[in-house]
C-alpha cells in the first residue's frame, strides 16, 4: 500500500516534470499543433508530435517486457482496460474531448500540472472538467 | 514552422512522459491514464483504492512546479480563453474523457504502445476533431 503510494506519486511526478519540460502545459503550444493551417504561414509548432514519438519511443518497449510477464513486479495482475470494442461511446466521447481540447488548449494531464502556476484559468479549468467527469458517473454508472 | 523551435525539449519531455507511463504499467500493472484516475477519484471510494490514485494526481502539478523551480522550463501562460470558454471546454473534456474512456494519456501514449484498436480510433477521432474545431475557432469564427 505504501510502496504503491510512493510509486504513483513518483511516477505523476516525472509525468508532471515530461509535461512542463516538452511545453504542454502551455495551451499555445498544442492549439499551434491543432492548428494545421499554420503550416502554410510558417506558424505551425510540431511540439506535440515530438512529445508522441519520445512517449511511444520509451513506452512501448515497456509495454512491450510487459507483455513477456505473467504479472506485473509490484502488483499482482495487469489491470488490462475491460472495454471492448469500437462503440458509440468510444466515437462521441472521443470527438467530444477533441472538442474540448480545441476550444482551450487543455487536456486532463496538463491541465492538473498547469495547477502548478498558481493561475486561475487552470483551476477554472479542472473544476470544470471534475463537474463534467461527474456528470458522466451520474448518467451512465448510477450504481454508484 | 514557428522559428528558434528545439525539438529537444519536447522529444525529452515525450520521454519522461512514456518512461513514467510504461514503467507504471511495468510495476504496477495500471494504465497511467490521467482522465480514468483523476475521473475515479471524483466518485465514491474504488475497490482499487483512492490513496495511489491521490498520489498520483499531485506529483503532476509538483512535478511540473519542481521542472519550474529547477529552471528546466519556464511558467506555461495561461490559455487565451475567457471563463465561458473555459467552462465549457473543461466540461467537454471531462464528459468526453470519460465516456471516450481515455484522453492523450491514457489513448494515446498507453493505448498505441499497447497496439489497442480501441485507442487508434480514439486518437484519430480526437485528434481530427481536435484539428477541425482549432480551425473552426482560430479561422473561420475569429474571421
Amino acid at each position: 500500500m505504501v510502496r504503491a503510494i510512493l510509486i504513483s506519486g513518483l511516477a505523476g511526478l516525472v509525468f508532471g516534470i515530461g509535461l512542463q519540460i516538452s511545453g504542454m502545459t502551455d495551451p499555445s503550444v498544442i492549439l499551434g499543433f491543432l492548428d494545421l493551417f499554420a503550416i502554410s504561414t510558417g506558424n505551425w509548432n510540431p511540439s506535440l508530435a515530438f512529445v508522441l514519438v519520445g512517449g511511444l519511443g520509451a513506452a512501448a518497449p515497456l509495454f512491450a517486457w510487459a507483455r513477456q510477464r505473467p504479472r506485473p513486479m509490484i502488483e499482482p495482475v495487469f489491470q488490462h482496460p475491460t472495454s471492448k470494442g469500437i462503440d458509440w461511446r468510444l466515437i462521441l466521447g472521443s470527438a467530444l474531448f477533441g472538442a474540448g481540447w480545441a476550444l482551450v488548449g487543455y487536456c486532463p494531464g496538463p491541465a492538473l500540472a498547469a495547477l502548478s502556476a498558481g493561475l486561475a484559468e487552470p483551476v477554472l479549468f479542472v473544476a470544470s472538467m471534475a463537474l463534467g467527469m461527474t456528470f458522466y458517473r451520474l448518467a451512465f454508472e448510477p450504481a454508484s | 514552422m514557428i522559428e528558434d523551435f528545439s525539438l529537444w525539449p519536447p522529444l525529452f519531455g515525450g520521454v519522461l512522459i512514456g518512461l513514467s507511463a510504461g514503467l507504471f504499467w511495468l510495476l504496477m500493472g495500471r494504465i497511467a491514464g490521467v482522465s480514468g484516475i483523476f475521473g475515479r477519484l471524483l466518485g465514491p471510494q474504488p475497490e482499487s483504492g483512492w490513496t495511489w490514485r491521490l498520489a498520483f494526481v499531485l506529483g503532476l502539478p509538483l512535478g511540473a512546479w519542481l521542472a519550474m523551480s529547477l529552471d528546466w522550463s519556464e511558467m506555461a501562460p495561461p490559455p487565451h480563453a475567457g471563463w465561458p470558454v473555459l467552462i465549457a471546454g473543461g466540461l467537454l473534456v471531462g464528459f468526453g474523457t470519460r465516456l471516450g474512456g481515455g484522453c492523450t494519456s491514457g489513448h494515446g501514449v498507453c493505448g498505441l504502445s499497447r497496439l489497442s484498436p480501441r485507442s487508434i480510433i480514439a486518437v484519430l477521432v480526437f485528434m481530427a476533431v481536435g484539428v477541425v474545431g482549432v480551425f473552426i475557432t482560430r479561422h473561420v469564427l475569429a474571421g
